[in-house]
């Protein structure tokens, strides 16, 4: 054999167990600091610290451990933008985004109220590695059983000596604060995050500054989300090398999958990274309801990726690039499940509704496209429209898309983008239905 | 708007609130929840206490609670904060109520994964026990209000009434928890089926030891 051995195929499913950092998500046994110790969390974290603060920056890089919130950003490289001292007396702040408001998402929610001292732990260490003087955890105002787990969590590990002054006697200083939102989705953009947190409307800033430079109070700041920080530990644990044995190239590590829609079960569950979209539903969810030949499309990312239509989802990877690949996006990993009942266009139509609602009102293509859009979609969802305005709402989600401050606008234009991409004809249909009568009368 | 709130008059809401003050108790907890910012940063805490004051209202009322301008006011001088500083933020954010609602109020998600799960049957239940989308029965116990996805998709449809989660929902369902609330009950809250949160219906497909006791699997680590 004279051929260079080929790489070996990457590990895609199923976990093991024992490879699961999120053994509590589904709250069968206690949230509290000791049932939470015996698991495994908080054990010897002052070791943790010891590494050092760009030793530990450098096990984040190593591990590929992309931003579980939806961009994917590395979030090692993220940790690494925040100053390594400070010039002029300017605290940093690490605030963690716990606004999950992405309709199809609810991973955070089992994090914080199933296992939240993985979130603690890893606020402290991201905190540390950053250099950060605390950590604000801005959780959904909805989340109110949970925003109570929380506080009482937090108070936990203040008892236990691992926050506050000389932080699990590492010698550092560092507080968490909790902060509960009042129900707006768009509080889960940073920088409209770090506004509310100053106790303001919700309003995306223009980026620069970026948070890195001046965020919250106008310090240094980074916004991560829940898993990101609070996978962040156990990597730290079991070493970068563990992290990167699962999932494809560029799509490394273990991921909480949520699962919503026309599965026989749905439901949250962590797996491996890549893995294959059938797999996934036939081991957790119990199959596609009515079969797999009952599938008609799936939003895999959480509403503000475009759908993908059944035959190309099937097999696919779930993981950022291999959606990607598709014209859509893992986001969240917030799995909506379609089948051959789904009003297709009302679907996304609701979702047009949302951001509707949602839209902050700052940026004039948002607020007024947002609205006109959704009205649009309605018609088409009845046929009540001409077959010219399937073009004029794709032209006009250009026209918002890329036009404003944050991803909002985006965001909205992109589901109606799919589908018009992929379920043209069924608009056509019902225009055309919708339309025949009425010719048939006029004649 | 045709859905916007209907704000009270202005002089009757001030001859019944103009004189709100905090509770001992809320006057301690407003103090601990200013402290968690920084000196000079207490426009921070804003939030919390437009939250904590609306369910003092609330309990004051017997309902979810509310916000009325004089309350407003109160925060605003507390914080140190201009009047439209704190009306902006009440305005902004959807949790905060402008206007009195009912004893419970009623929040079902009508967003896409609940929508997909047959939200429209626990609308049509709401709409057999007389609730009206935007508001308030006349025995003022109940307030209808569709809202958008509240972060429990997996157990979809499902509906928060005041701080309490009903998941997995269906109009039967739905119907049994409005009835035991107008009895003056608690229903059981979280899913409505057989089912450990968000666990697959019927039992768990990952980490099964956990079912039974707390176990570590840092032993099983390679």
């Amino acid at each position: 054999m004279t051929d260079a051995p080929a790489a070996p195929a990457p590990f895609v499913g199923p976990l093991a167990d024992s490879d699961r950092i999120f053994t509590n998500v589904h709250g069968f046994q206690d949230w509290g600091i000791d049932a939470a110790m015996k698991r495994g969390d908080w054990d010897n974290t002052k070791a943790l610290l010891a590494l050092g603060q760009d030793a530990i920056i450098d096990i984040i890089k190593a591990s590929n451990l992309r931003g579980r919130g939806g961009a994917g950003f590395p979030t090692g490289m993220k940790w690494s933008f925040m100053p390594k001292e400070s010039k002029d007396g300017r605290p940093s702040f690490l605030v963690i985004n716990a606004d999950e408001s992405e309709p199809g998402s609810c991973k955070d929610r089992e994090i914080i109220r199933h296992d939240p001292h993985k979130l603690i732990e890893g606020a402290l260490v991201a905190g540390f590695a950053m250099r950060a003087r605390a950590a604000y955890i801005y959780i959904r105002g909805e989340f109110i059983y949970e925003a109570k787990v929380l506080f009482a969590a937090v108070e936990q590990a203040y008892a236990k000596g691992f926050l506050g002054k000389n932080a699990c006697g590492s010698g550092y200083d560092f507080d968490v604060f909790v902060h509960r939102g009042a129900g707006a989705y768009i509080c889960g953009e940073e920088t409209a995050q770090i506004e509310s947190l100053e106790g303001k409307k919700g309003q995306p800033r223009l980026k620069p500054p970026f948070p890195a430079g001046a965020g919250l109070y106008g310090c240094p700041t980074t916004v991560n989300n829940v898993e990101s920080i609070a996978v962040s530990p156990t990597i730290l644990r079991r070493g970068a090398s563990w992290f990167n044995r699962f999932g494809r190239e560029g799509n490394r590590g273990t991921k909480l999958f949520q699962i919503s829609g026309h599965v026989n079960k749905p439901c949250v569950v962590e797996e491996s990274m890549s893995i294959p979209f059938r797999e996934l539903i036939d081991r957790h969810c119990g199959g596609i309801r009515g079969g797999w030949d009952n599938l008609l499309a799936v939003i895999p990312g959480g509403s503000s990726v475009p759908l993908v239509p059944a035959k190309e989802i099937m097999d696919a990877p779930m993981d950022f690039d291999g959606l990607k690949a598709l014209g859509s996006g893992l986001g969240t990993a917030a799995v909506i499940v379609m089948d051959k009942s789904t009003d297709i266009v009302r679907a996304i139509s609701r979702l047009s509704y949302f951001y509707k609602h949602e839209s902050c009102g700052q940026c004039t293509p948002c607020r007024e496209g947002t609205g006109w859009m959704w009205r649009v979609m309605e018609r088409l969802r009845t046929g009540d429209a001409d077959l010219s305005e399937i073009d004029m709402l794709h032209q006009v989600t250009k026209q918002v898309e890329g036009h404003t401050i944050c991803a909002l606008g985006d965001a909205a234009a992109w589901p109606i983008q799919g589908l018009i991409r992929h379920f043209r004809p069924e608009i056509e249909r019902r225009i055309n239905e919708r339309g025949a009568p009425v010719m048939e009368a006029a004649e | 708007m045709a859905d916007a709130p209907h704000i009270p008059d202005e002089a009757e809401t001030r001859a019944r609130w103009g004189a709100f003050a905090w509770t001992a108790e809320n006057a301690a907890q407003a103090e601990k929840i200013i402290a968690r910012y920084p000196a000079g940063r207490q426009q921070s805490a804003v939030m919390p206490l437009l939250d904590l004051a609306q369910r003092q209202v609330g309990a004051e009322t017997q309902t979810q609670g509310w916000l009325p301008v004089p309350v407003m006011e109160y925060i605003g001088r507390q914080l140190d904060m201009p009047y439209m500083r704190v009306y902006e933020v009440a305005t902004f954010y959807t949790m905060y109520n402008l206007a009195p609602v009912g004893r419970y109020h009623v929040q079902v998600c009508g967003t896409t994964p609940c929508m997909l799960r047959g939200s429209d049957d626990v609308f049509a239940a709401c709409k057999n026990k007389g609730l009206v989308k935007g508001a308030t029965t006349p025995d003022g116990l109940f307030t209808l209000t569709e809202v958008e996805c509240l972060g429990a998709c997996a157990n979809a449809p499902m509906v928060q009434i005041n701080d309490d989660n009903y998941e997995d929902l269906t109009y039967d369902s739905m119907s049994a928890v409005l009835e035991t609330l107008s009895a003056g009950g608690q229903p059981k809250i979280g899913p409505q089926i057989d089912r450990q949160t968000s666990a697959p219906e019927g039992g768990p497909t990952t980490l099964k030891e956990m079912v039974s006791e707390n176990h570590d699997y840092r032993g099983d680590w390679a």
